[in-house]
């Protein structure tokens, strides 16, 4: 009883036996892999390579294939003046740029955080059981479902500030004072955009914390009974810990989406300095203003700012994929 | 440290009724086995006591306390899983020190008994480990261990071994049967549907059937007297042969059944019943004879030894001197006459 003695490890040719095993495995997992890397390098490595090459030409919309190389010129340049002073152009020193980066991480980080949140409550109120679950459970998921610009749109009427419902309910309920031009207001628009994506986005979370959260046996919610834990240290000795890997896992797919965020912004806050992101920000110059090499250029720093977070992030996080530590 | 009662316990799941109306008394430091096949309701019970689920009516009391509204937490019980349940993001000693230290126990005080159980159930060397990095054995006594922390006055035992396989069950086995003899003041409620298990491990058994109490009484009772057909079917390895009609109107009784141990091959024909071997199997020690004698299942005879008789030999079976027949009647009741 005191020791569990293990068999003895298997003579030398199991080893070998196994070790052909697993060269036909790999070989096979190879060729299983192959169709999803043609369809990647076809539909996103291609594209990605010409993006980053466009942002060191001259390259604009109607000379896409005559354009010239012209360096890191995109990115940052310099002239000095006859004064002796130094003036620096590009992309790197580009205070709208900036601002877009700003935007986007701002965004990125509350609507992320929110959704987090919320996303935990509903799962844990879909976790548990009630009648009519299964409805609840496929209710709570349209949101997401609705097109993003259709839900925009939506919204966007129920924001407006002569006819929209949610002034005409602040009015009667005397919470406003007067309406407000959510979208149209900078000082609100980043709320009103937030808000919207939150109510969007947070079925999304939940599901994938749902899912997670279903993953735990029940017994040890029994055991932790016994031991008279408190609900809200169950929660957070037990359930937090055992959904954090789903947890992660949701929030960096969340963070992607979030990062990348344009039509949403682009529907409902058009041309709002307050709201436009690196997304919009790119896609406008690269095509409403004609200026295709600083538009791509704009892409690969987007590209480059996405990947290092999403890095730091899987690392910082210990992130597994493997579906979690257990 | 805690005397058990149950007063028409009852336990219905929506409109379907599990446990139907169960009175029951453990004693303090006794070990109390609930055994029946599946379905019978012997782990709803289980549950019951626990707290686990809601007693639909009747009284649950400890030292004559009801505890029917109490939480499982303040009932001073701990319970053993059967798939374990430990908390898998936790080391073995965290698992083991989570109650007490929810409870405010001393730093100290809970090191020392986490250490003094690891000791105990020899566990020590794994306390630094996450369970999933242990065998089911070695799971299962973190498991034992972790109750043992909360220093229980009753132990509930959710069929612990059926994970194990079968030389970890017989040795965990004896390791619970040991851990009853050293905490002799604790009372410990076990649930299986082994009844090797419960005639091994108990002070008493309660055989269930179908959420009723078919018969409670020591081990040795049960096999003995077994109080219905049921019960005397259930109890006892293999299980009794019975006879019906034709053999059993000799002995004015609807059913007859003699347990194999307690039937012999009579060389000189002097049997009550003769028929042809179909099959033997051979244990070593003991081998088991299976005689179709024309009842619609074979007689299984008991021999010491290994088997001396083939498939298609004739044999003449009879009870061992001084052994008995148990007669039931038409309802399965056992009568002496």
């Amino acid at each position: 009883m005191a020791t569990d003695t293990l068999a003895p490890p298997m003579a030398m040719p199991g080893v070998r036996i196994k070790s052909e095993l697993m060269q036909q495995r790999v070989r096979a997992a190879r060729w299983f892999l192959l169709p999803m890397l043609i369809a990647l390098a076809v539909v996103a490595g291609w594209p990605l390579l010409r993006s980053i090459y466009f942002s060191f030409t001259d390259a604009s919309l109607n000379n896409l294939y005559g354009a010239e190389w012209v360096g890191f010129n995109n990115y940052l340049r310099w002239t000095t003046l006859d004064s002796g002073k130094t003036v620096y152009r590009g992309l790197l020193v580009d205070p709208k740029w900036w601002g877009a980066v700003g935007n986007t991480l701002r965004f990125a980080a509350y609507s992320v955080t929110f959704e987090a949140i919320f996303g935990m409550i509903v799962a844990l109120v879909l976790n548990a059981e009630f009648k009519g679950r299964g409805i609840v459970r496929a209710a709570i998921l349209i949101p997401w479902a609705i097109p993003t610009i259709v839900s925009a749109k939506m919204w966007s009427w129920m924001l407006n500030d002569q006819f929209g419902i949610l002034n005409d309910l602040g009015m009667r309920l005397g919470l406003l004072s007067q309406k407000v031009a959510w979208t149209a207001n900078s000082d609100t628009a980043m709320t009103a955009v937030l808000i919207v994506d939150i109510w969007k986005t947070t079925p999304f979370m939940a599901l994938l914390i749902l899912a997670g959260l279903q993953m735990i046996p029940k017994d040890i919610y029994e055991a932790a009974e016994i031991d008279g834990v408190h609900p809200v240290k169950q929660f957070f000795r037990i359930t937090l810990p055992l959904v954090r890997p789903a947890l992660m896992v949701a929030i960096i797919f969340r963070l992607l989406d979030a990062l990348r965020i344009f039509d949403l912004i682009y529907v409902l806050t058009p041309n709002s300095d307050s709201t436009k992101t690196m997304s919009v920000l790119a896609r406008e110059n690269l095509f409403d203003f004609d200026k295709f090499a600083y538009g791509s250029a704009m892409s690969t720093l987007l590209f480059l700012i996405i990947a290092i977070l999403t890095i730091l992030y899987i690392w910082l996080g210990k992130v597994r994929f493997d579906g979690g530590d257990r | 440290m805690a005397n058990i009662q149950l007063r028409n316990v009852r336990k219905a799941f929506g409109a379907v009724e599990v446990i139907k109306g169960i009175d029951l008394d453990i004693q303090s430091g006794e070990f109390m086995v609930f055994v029946g096949p599946s379905g019978c309701g012997k782990s709803t019970l289980l549950r019951l006591v626990a707290g686990l689920e809601d007693i639909t009516s009747g009284e649950l009391s400890f030292d004559g306390k009801i505890v029917n509204g109490l939480a499982p937490s303040k009932r001073g019980i701990a319970m053993v899983f059967q798939s374990y349940a430990l908390y898998p993001h936790m080391t073995v000693y965290a698992n083991m020190a989570f109650g007490m230290q929810l409870q405010g126990g001393g730093k100290e005080e809970i090191k020392k008994r986490v250490e003094a159980a690891a000791e105990l159930l020899q566990i020590t060397p794994y306390l630094a480990r996450l369970p999933k990095q242990l065998s089911g054995g070695q799971r299962q006594r973190v498991a034992i261990g972790r109750a043992i922390v909360r220093d229980p006055k009753v132990f509930l035992f959710d069929e612990p071994l059926s994970n194990l396989d079968a030389a970890l069950r017989v040795a965990t086995r004896l390791e619970i049967a040991k851990l009853h003899h050293d905490m002799h003041n604790v009372t410990m409620v076990y649930v299986t549907h082994d009844q090797v298990e419960a005639m091994t491990l108990a002070d008493r058994i309660c055989v269930l059937r179908d959420g009723l109490v078919e018969q409670v009484g020591t081990p040795l009772e049960l096999y003995e007297n077994p109080q219905s057909l049921f019960v005397a079917g259930f109890i006892g390895s293999p299980k009794m042969n019975f006879l019906t009609g034709k053999f059993a109107e000799p002995f004015k009784a609807k059913t007859i059944g003699a347990r194999s141990e307690h039937l012999e091959v009579k060389s000189n024909g002097s049997g009550l019943w003769k028929g042809e071997v179909i099959h033997s199997e051979n244990l070593g020690s003991d081998s088991y004879i299976y005689v179709n004698v024309g009842s619609d299942e074979p007689l299984i005879v008991r021999e010491n030894g290994t088997a001396l008789h083939q498939a298609g030999d004739v044999l003449s079976v009879g009870l061992i001197e001084g052994e008995k027949l148990h007669k039931f009647d038409a309802v399965g009741k056992p009568f002496d006459a």
